[in-house]
């Protein structure tokens, strides 16, 4: 009598052709660039959520040096007409030593030391975060109480700013989604690679009562063994790219690179993927079988 | 159990190879299927085992109309037919244990009973200790009772063998025949397409002879013109 108690291989024997081997191939390159097409996507919303936090509600106010006119009475000035406008919360002048900072990149530590240099004074201000305030009628009113003030709102910028994060964020997604059909097609030539090499068993099956289901469910579980082995491959490699971009990134410094960050559940979304080109692959490859077995009798 | 009306079939739109056939079996009845090559015995065949669709004429199976049956309901019709083919069309990867377990797994039955099941029926074919041999080294003789015994496992209400003695030597045609015999006894109404005039004389059971495609039944059960 025989020892074996294993449930048998599949009855249409699905891997031992050639018709499907490049599927886990080249699932694995679809879920890498799936990933970092993905990872793109979501570490820009991180940064333009960033930047939103940054700037949004907040003027710059900025008092052109004139040899003629102290600054500080200016400042003082400026300061007293901006508390005076409804809407503006705060108004609080930059220190020389801030101001200093922010252009020594430009200027070079030298230039500034060697001291002469005429720096405008600036002022943040920070607006009511519901405040419906006029930039413009808040700039005229500072030109006319201050002679050479001029007010930088960094809204517009930061629409277009904005506007081409999300412009990059949707190329991602439609990235996504050009892999994700990429895979489903590849899943269907495999598929129908497939059944047209078995037609015969399949042809046998059917007659000893196989429902398309019976069928369709091997199809199935054989893809699903692929996708999930070629994505957690294609997912591995693109998590080590990722990570040496985010190394080399913190390398250069956070000033000239819109930074990579990633939160955890961005990691996790990325983790899912290969169960999401598994889970494709399964919906794909039952609906190509169970079109396909519907011509048949 | 299963009628035919009138039926004709022809494969696309080729001339019919079928013509106007009409026969009844009854449960638990054993009819002889006789007649020359290319009379249409396989194809009679296959619109009994559901293969093909007649292309006129009324089949009607277990009460339900098959010709315009729709696909979802012919798996269960399917599943109370078993089938011995001539060619046995045995998955060639599958032991000869798992090729005989398969319509019992494809109506998912229990995996244990299954076995169990199989083993039994494999060992009363005498082939006890060929559980675990695939069919590419089995005999002919082997095969095909490894392909009976896919046919029966499941005890179906209708068996159709095509051949189903033709590799075997006489002493294991007897010991088929006998197990067909029995099935038959259990309820099992039974098609068996032979060219041995010996077993239709030693049986005597009725035969539907098929000559260019038409029928004609003899009850009384002769042998001698049977190819």
């Amino acid at each position: 009598m025989s020892a074996r108690k294993a449930r048998p291989v599949s009855d249409l024997q699905l891997g031992a052709d050639s018709s499907g081997r490049f599927l886990p191939w080249a699932l694995a390159v679809m879920v890498f660039l799936a990933a970092l097409a993905l990872a793109g996507a979501l570490a820009l919303d991180g940064s333009i959520d960033g930047w939103r936090r940054g700037v949004a509600a907040k003027l710059t106010v900025q008092i052109a040096d004139r040899p003629d006119q102290p600054m500080a009475p200016r400042i003082g000035r400026a300061i007293a007409v901006l508390h005076d406008i409804p809407g503006v919360k705060s108004a609080v002048p930059m220190p020389r030593p801030a101001i200093e900072a922010l252009l020594e990149p430009w200027l070079g530590a030298d230039a500034l030391q060697a001291g002469g240099l005429p720096l405008p004074g600036l002022i943040d201000v920070t607006l009511d975060e519901d405040s419906a305030l006029s930039v413009a009628a808040l700039a005229a009113r500072l030109q006319a109480a201050v002679p050479g003030a001029q007010v930088d709102d960094p809204k517009p910028w930061l629409d277009r700013l904005v506007q081409l994060g999300r412009l990059l964020q949707s190329l991602g997604g439609g990235i996504v989604l050009l892999v994700g059909l990429a895979a489903a097609a590849m899943v269907i030539f495999a598929t129908r690679a497939g059944l047209a090499a078995r037609r015969d068993t399949i042809e046998l099956l059917h007659l000893m009562g196989a429902e398309d289901g019976y069928i369709a469910r091997q199809f199935q579980r054989h893809v699903a063994g692929q996708a999930l082995r070629g994505g957690v491959a294609g997912i591995f490699a693109a998590l080590l790219i990722l990570a040496g971009i985010q190394l080399l990134a913190s390398r250069v410094g956070t000033g000239l690179l819109p930074g990579l960050s990633l939160a955890w559940w961005h990691w996790l979304a990325l983790l899912v993927l290969p169960l999401a080109a598994a889970g494709l692959a399964i919906v794909t490859a039952r609906r190509t079988v169970l079109g396909e077995l519907r011509r048949m009798l | 159990m299963v009628r035919f009306q009138n039926v004709g079939m022809r494969y696309g739109p080729g001339p019919e190879v079928l013509r106007d056939v009409s026969f009844e079996l009854a449960p638990g009845s054993f009819h002889f299927l006789a007649g020359p090559s290319g009379a249409g015995k396989t194809s009679l065949l296959k619109l009994l085992y559901l293969a093909h669709r007649p292309s006129r004429g009324l089949i009607s199976m277990f009460g339900q109309d098959v010709s315009t049956a729709s696909r979802s309901a012919l798996p269960m019709l399917r599943r109370r037919i078993g089938v011995v083919f001539q060619d046995f069309r045995l998955l060639d990867h599958l032991t000869a244990l798992d090729n005989v377990a398969l319509p019992l797994r494809i109506a998912g039955a229990d995996e244990k009973r299954t076995r169990d099941h199989v083993i039994e029926l494999l060992t009363w074919v005498g082939l006890g200790d060929r559980l675990d041999a695939r069919p590419a080294t089995l005999s002919g003789g082997e095969k095909q009772r490894v392909a009976i015994a896919r046919a029966v496992i499941a005890r179906p209400s209708l068996l159709l063998a095509d051949e189903p003695t033709g590799n075997v030597d006489p002493e294991m045609a007897g010991r088929l025949m006998y197990l067909f015999v029995e099935l038959n006894k259990l309820g099992t109404a039974i098609v068996l397409a032979t060219h041995d005039t010996h077993l239709l004389q030693d049986f005597r059971f009725p035969v539907m002879r098929l000559r260019g495609g038409q029928l004609a039944i003899d009850r009384n059960g002769t042998g001698g013109a049977a190819a």
